[in-house]
């Protein structure tokens, strides 16, 4: 995973609530076997609408997309960050994310910041016409009009994207200590330790 | 921490706990992980291009489930016959290469075991009370039902699964949702869990685990069970569980995978240890009364749009929300209908009966019990009725429950995840309306245009028979 510092630039002004992942990709983009390519059909349905935000010209390749709450809901498919990703989304700003999704988000790099829904209203105004600014350091969000709204973030998140940590080598390196617990599940639920019954 | 009252979900975590970080992360081991063909093949590459191995294949089964055509997958001789989309092809060989080379159990595409993969677990007795349980699916929270924590994943997470058999997490918070009495006629395990969601919302349940707790689910079969967890994640909720008990063992005892013996015995002492102590605090409780519980169906396009089939089409301006308002005028827009009208008049013109929601054998059954001795309406232009695994479908057919859905004029295919997300070829046409058993009734989500509304499998049936959303305790009333 590439580190995440800034984000910065134009943002799409979409701001719509419980927008699920069939919506950010349908399910006929996901049988492919890679993580690459998925852009095109990101948003594919409200794309076919007139004045949707995400074939407006001023929001062309946008960085952040300022959406609604409950973001990235239903199915857990990590083909929507990868769309994100592949149409240029490195932030996402929202009142609230889905459990799924803002952890797929993470995985892959993209930032998910959860403010107030009237700090993401007012963000929604002024991506109309000006840029917004993501700081994960300093965990701000700033624009040229002097806004400037603090979000939280979980500290080992924000950790691992500043570094742009491997998590699974990250969790390898904790090889004894799932060794220990395997052997004590053996031997205290040996019921659960049985599996399909096939040799480790 | 022993003196402490806990509740089951605090129980089951603290139990699969592998270390803990300063900052509050677990690292959480994950006793059974279920993979299909659909979001483990960009894993499995992670793996290969990092020179990593499963850790432990013996607690990984798969099963292809999404893509699979639910038309024959044999010819007259036996012979498997192929898949005639080449990407669905490539993606189910990509799972058969991947299981191969990785030495993972896995059920083909023309097993009698095969299935859908929340219907599998439960049915083999892979899943089991107390473990910790995830898939590359959000509806994995099914599994709850027997009384695990399960949860659906990403594929970066199912690749972090297969390589350490643990995942990062921070606990959640707990949610109860308490629904005590009795439930009324022709009320099933389908209206209870969309009364829930309608009752806190898509996000409701976010960044919570549900406890479903109270009479009307100690009453439930497992299948029942599972059918309400299953949803849990339509509720925001990433998992969703109801503590094992009598029936839960009852269920699971002699199944392949399930403990025996004297492991069995000592597998029951453990489980009936697995319940919210009394004095343990829930984060948040909803109290619902099962009197308030209806025959329901959606009307939007957000699972949260649940009405009893009683009820009218909804106006905008009804909800205090102002967001919620411009999404309900999106949603009727979509669903091409007007606020005011009734429900009962909304002309259905296909009906999907299956889903990791609603096809188990007791699903098979109620639609059954509505569709004997009736035909469909006139109006219904497809129906099938996809069971949830090949065990499901041998069952119901030594029941002769095809024969009634085939005479009624139902299709009645090969098991699979179907036209609840149209991933293969059954897809509902534009504009057109569908009488679905599955659980999301989201913009193209049962293909481009279609226009989804969600109910339990008797209620899909009553829509197959009258042509329209139908209240099954009218048809009840009718001799058939």
């Amino acid at each position: 995973m590439e580190p995440v510092r800034q984000v910065e630039g134009r943002a799409y002004p979409f701001g719509q609530k419980n927008i699920d992942t069939d919506i950010i990709i349908p399910a006929h983009w996901l049988k492919t076997i890679t993580r690459e390519g998925l852009g095109q059909g990101a948003f594919e349905v409200l794309r076919k609408e007139d004045g949707n935000v995400f074939d407006d010209e001023r929001y062309a390749g946008a960085p952040i997309l300022v959406a609604g709450d409950n973001f990235g809901c239903g199915s857990s498919r990590e083909h929507a960050a990868w769309a994100l990703i592949d149409m240029g989304v490195k932030a996402v700003i929202a009142p609230s994310f889905s459990d799924i999704f803002s952890s797929n988000a993470f995985k892959n790099g993209i930032l998910t910041v959860v403010l107030p829904q009237e700090q993401v209203d007012r963000l929604v105004e002024v991506a109309q016409t000006e840029t917004i600014a993501i700081d994960l350091e300093s965990q701000t969000v700033t624009t040229p009009f002097q806004d400037r709204f603090s979000f939280e973030i979980d500290p080992f998140r924000k950790a691992c994207l500043l570094d742009g940590l491997d998590e699974v080598g990250l969790t390898m390196a904790s090889d004894a200590a799932i060794g220990k617990y395997e052997m004590q599940l053996a031997a205290s639920r040996p019921w659960m330790a049985r599996g399909t019954g096939l040799a480790a | 921490m022993a003196s402490k009252p806990r509740t089951l979900y605090e129980k089951i975590w603290d139990e699969h706990v592998v270390e803990r970080r300063d900052d509050g992360t677990c690292l959480i081991f994950i006793d059974r992980h279920l993979v299909h063909e659909v979001t483990s093949p960009q894993a499995f590459e992670a793996l290969r291009i990092a020179g990593r191995k499963v850790r432990r294949p013996d607690l990984t089964l798969a099963v292809p489930d999404h893509n699979l055509p639910t038309t024959a997958r044999l010819d007259a001789s036996g012979a498997r016959l192929p898949i005639a989309d080449q990407e669905s092809a490539q993606q189910l060989a990509a799972l058969e290469h991947n299981v191969a080379e990785f030495g993972i159990r896995y059920f083909h595409a023309t097993a009698r075991e095969q299935g859908i993969v929340h219907v599998v677990g439960p049915e083999q007795g892979f899943s089991l009370p107390g473990s910790t349980i995830v898939c590359g699916d959000s509806h994995t929270a099914a599994h709850g039902g027997v009384g695990a924590l399960a949860f659906g994943i990403g594929t970066s997470e199912v690749e972090h699964v297969l390589a350490t058999q643990t995942l990062l997490l921070k606990r959640s918070k707990s949610m109860e949702v308490r629904v005590e009495g009795e439930l009324g006629t022709g009320v099933t395990p389908k209206d209870v869990i969309l009364h829930v969601i309608g009752r806190i919302g898509a996000a409701g349940g976010v960044g919570h685990v549900i406890e479903y707790r109270g009479s009307v689910f100690e009453q439930m079969s497992v299948e029942a069970r599972l059918t309400v967890c299953n949803m849990s994640i339509e509720g925001g909720a990433r998992a969703g569980l109801i503590a094992p008990d009598d029936t839960t063992f009852a269920y699971l005892k002699d199944r392949p995978f399930a403990p025996r013996g004297e492991q069995w015995e000592q597998a029951v002492a453990y489980w009936r240890t697995l319940r919210t102590d009394e004095g343990a605090e829930f984060d948040r409780s909803v109290l619902i009364d099962a009197a308030d519980i209806e025959p329901s169906v959606t009307w939007g396009t957000s699972p949260e749009d649940v009405l009893p089939i009683t009820g009218v089409v909804p106006a905008p301006e009804s909800f205090a929300d102002p967001s919620k308002q411009k999404a309900a005028r999106a949603s009727l827009d979509y669903m091409g209908l007007e606020p005011g009208q009734r429900l009962t008049d909304v002309a259905v013109q296909n009906i999907f009966i299956g889903s990791c929601t609603n096809s188990r054998i007791e699903d098979m059954r109620a639609a059954a019990e509505v569709l004997r001795g009736r035909k469909v309406h006139p109006n219904i232009r497809w129906g099938i009725v996809v069971p949830g695994s090949g065990l499901v479908k041998a069952q119901a057919e030594a029941e002769g429950l095809d024969r009634i859905f085939i005479e009624a004029g139902l299709e009645w295919r090969e098991p699979g995840c179907s036209a609840c997300l149209g991933m293969n070829p059954d897809k509902v046409p534009a504009g057109e309306r569908c009488a679905a058993t599955s659980n999301r009734n989201f913009v193209g989500r049962q293909g481009p245009g279609a226009r989804t509304h969600l109910m339990s499998p008797a209620m899909a049936a009553a829509a197959a028979v009258t042509g329209h959303l139908a209240d099954v305790r009218d048809l009840a009333k009718e001799p058939a």
